[in-house]
């Protein structure tokens, strides 16, 4: 008989209820995928134009449980041989993180197993993980539809936020434009789609903001958007759509991708990590290979779609390392929708 | 068979363990608490101040609503998620159940009342028979002036029972006069006990499909039928 080599993995269930996603996964080592497992509530929410909290929340109760163990069916794995369980402890909605911090702290209290409560963009952050190993010091451009950040990491589990929106976030102007073109929720992607096929030749502001600031602002793009239209409208012009999302779509894309290439030469990132839903945007992938492409010294990582979106293995990835180095939750770990990255 | 009782559905909180032959031991918080920081804990010191681990219990017994949304959903959650990965079963009973403990021995009808703002209450209609609960009207969600000329209708004596029936004493004598009864202040509060000895004896379902009973639609759900209705007709 050969020798038998014992190797020590870590398994850590991540458990996500931040939004309209009811969602629970397994990850070894805090790198691998063993299951993803996503109850999307999207279909129940559309006929209302956006998120409903209420009807949020109570989907997750109604999913919890059945979603948890799918990840564990599909991972293969018992309950038991669980060495840690992370959970979106916030930002998110108030009523839907409860019910993933009380299913969580259920779960760790029945089996004494280790509880760590989760930061959600640490988690998308973390999403890159999956891909690829992280390299420091690095830079993250976080762009979601409650989130545009730019983050900083020296080394795991440290977080400085060095730039964030100063009004919208990018995925609520985008879902806002959308709502004026008349598309349907969510918009994000019906703009995207529409930008591929159309020309940026509608004339928007870049919003800047001051001299070395990394902080952005969308509120007045989307006004001026919506001025363009109404303005055309008085005075029976017509404006492509197609045209203009494009060009607010290249306002959004040049911002961002402008104020991430300076801050990854003024920190000396050895990564540029996407991520967020707005990380699924075609148009800013694009432009992110193109900038950061094979040419740099900067690697470039961009999870896949199915990452980017909401899903619990980002959980289980960034929970991973906060559980390796040594941070425990209690069991009056609370649903906190203003957290603070830190 | 060791039986944990969780009832967050309004804001007191009240946990209780117990078997075929006694309340072992019971907790009630008549304070507003965030049951979403302190259920989890209070749950864990009542097990441990009675030797007892997680994988001793046997069963699962929550309140499942109605009452308040976010807290019905604290303690259904707890509840189907300690089942569901303790392979043991849980049964959901009615939230109102739990304050009718005072009416065993009453010779009348017994009314739980939780206040839902706006002159509405949550409440449903009970009685003993052979000291065993049975209820008499559904569970609902309406106003009080409404419930109240159903129950002068019926003739009966009517125990009202819970904090809230404070709130629309004036009313209920208007209403019922000699035949309203108010139940003092050590019965006015849920006793976890009380929907635990209901729920020993229940069939229990599918783990998760346990979920809460909140009478009412979610606002945004209510509009939305309103609207198309409203089309409809047009
Ligand atoms: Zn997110």
């Amino acid at each position: 008989m050969g020798e038998l080599i014992m190797t020590q993995h870590t398994f850590v269930l991540g458990i996500e209820t931040s939004c309209d996603e009811t969602a629970a996964s397994v990850v070894r080592d805090g790198t691998q995928i063993l299951s993803n497992v996503v109850s999307s509530q999207i279909e129940s929410h559309k006929r209302f134009g956006g998120v409903v909290p209420e009807i949020a929340s109570r989907h997750h109760v109604e999913q919890v449980t059945y979603v948890v163990e799918e990840a564990l069916v599909q991972a293969g794995l018992t309950i038991k041989e669980i060495d840690a369980i992370a959970v979106t402890e916030g930002p998110g909605l108030v009523g839907a993180l409860i019910i993933g911090v009380n299913a969580a702290k259920a779960i760790a209290f029945a089996h004494n197993i280790p509880l760590v409560g989760v930061h959600h963009i640490a988690g998308h952050i973390y999403a890159n993980r999956l891909v690829k190993e992280m390299k420091f010091p690095l830079l993250s451009l976080v762009v979601s539809g409650g989130h545009t950040e730019l983050v900083y990491m020296k080394e795991h589990g440290s977080f400085e936020v060095i730039g964030e929106t100063r009004d919208d976030a990018a995925g609520e102007a985008y879902d806002k434009v959308a709502r004026t073109l008349g598309l349907p929720y969510p918009g994000g992607p019906h703009i995207d789609r529409l930008a591929q096929e159309g020309k940026p030749s509608v004339k928007l502001p870049r919003a800047w903001l001051e001299e070395g600031s990394y902080d952005f602002s969308f509120s007045g793009l989307k006004s001026s958007v919506i001025n363009t239209l109404h303005n055309a409208e008085q005075r029976g012009e017509e404006i492509d759509p197609k045209d203009l999302a494009a060009s607010f779509q290249e306002s959004v894309i040049e911002v961002l991708v402008t104020k991430a290439e300076r801050a990854v030469k003024e920190y000396k990132a050895e990564q540029l990590l996407l991520a967020g839903g707005v990380a699924a945007n075609k148009g800013l992938r694009q432009r992110l290979e193109e900038t950061f492409g094979d040419a740099g010294s900067i690697e470039l990582i961009i999870p896949p779609l199915s990452l980017c979106t909401d899903n619990a293995a980002m959980i289980a990835a960034a929970g991973t390392i906060s559980f390796e180095q040594g941070k425990r939750s209690g069991y009056a770990l609370n649903a906190n929708p203003g957290l603070e990255l830190i | 068979m060791n039986v944990l009782v969780i009832d967050t559905s309004n804001f007191p909180l009240s946990i209780a363990v117990m078997n075929e032959q006694a309340v072992v031991a019971e907790t009630l918080i008549n304070s507003k608490k965030n049951h979403s920081i302190q259920a989890m804990p209070a749950i864990e010191a009542l097990l441990q101040s009675v030797d007892l681990q997680p994988k001793d219990l046997d069963r699962i017994v929550v309140a499942k609503g109605p009452g308040s949304y976010t807290g019905v959903r604290i303690g259904v959650t707890l509840a189907k998620t300690l089942a569901w990965t303790l392979d043991i079963p849980v049964v959901g009973v009615s939230s109102l159940a739990s304050l009718t403990g005072a009416g065993r021995y009453f010779d009348g009808l017994v009314c739980p009342v939780f206040d839902a703002r706006r002159g509405q209450v949550y409440t449903g209609l009970y009685a003993f028979k052979d000291q065993q609960l049975t209820e008499v009207k559904e569970d609902v969600n309406i106003l009080m002036e409404t419930w109240l000329d159903q129950l002068a209708e019926m003739n009966e004596k009517v125990l009202f029972t819970g904090k809230d029936t404070a709130v629309f004493w004036e009313l209920i004598q208007s209403k019922l006069g000699d035949r309203a009864i108010q139940s003092v202040v050590t019965e006015q509060v849920p006793r976890a006990s009380e929907i635990g000895l209901i729920g020993m004896s229940m069939e229990p379902g599918n783990t998760h499909d346990v979920v809460p009973n909140y009478i009412r639609l979610a606002e945004a759900e209510a509009k939305w039928l309103e609207r198309q209705q409203g089309e409809r007709h047009e």
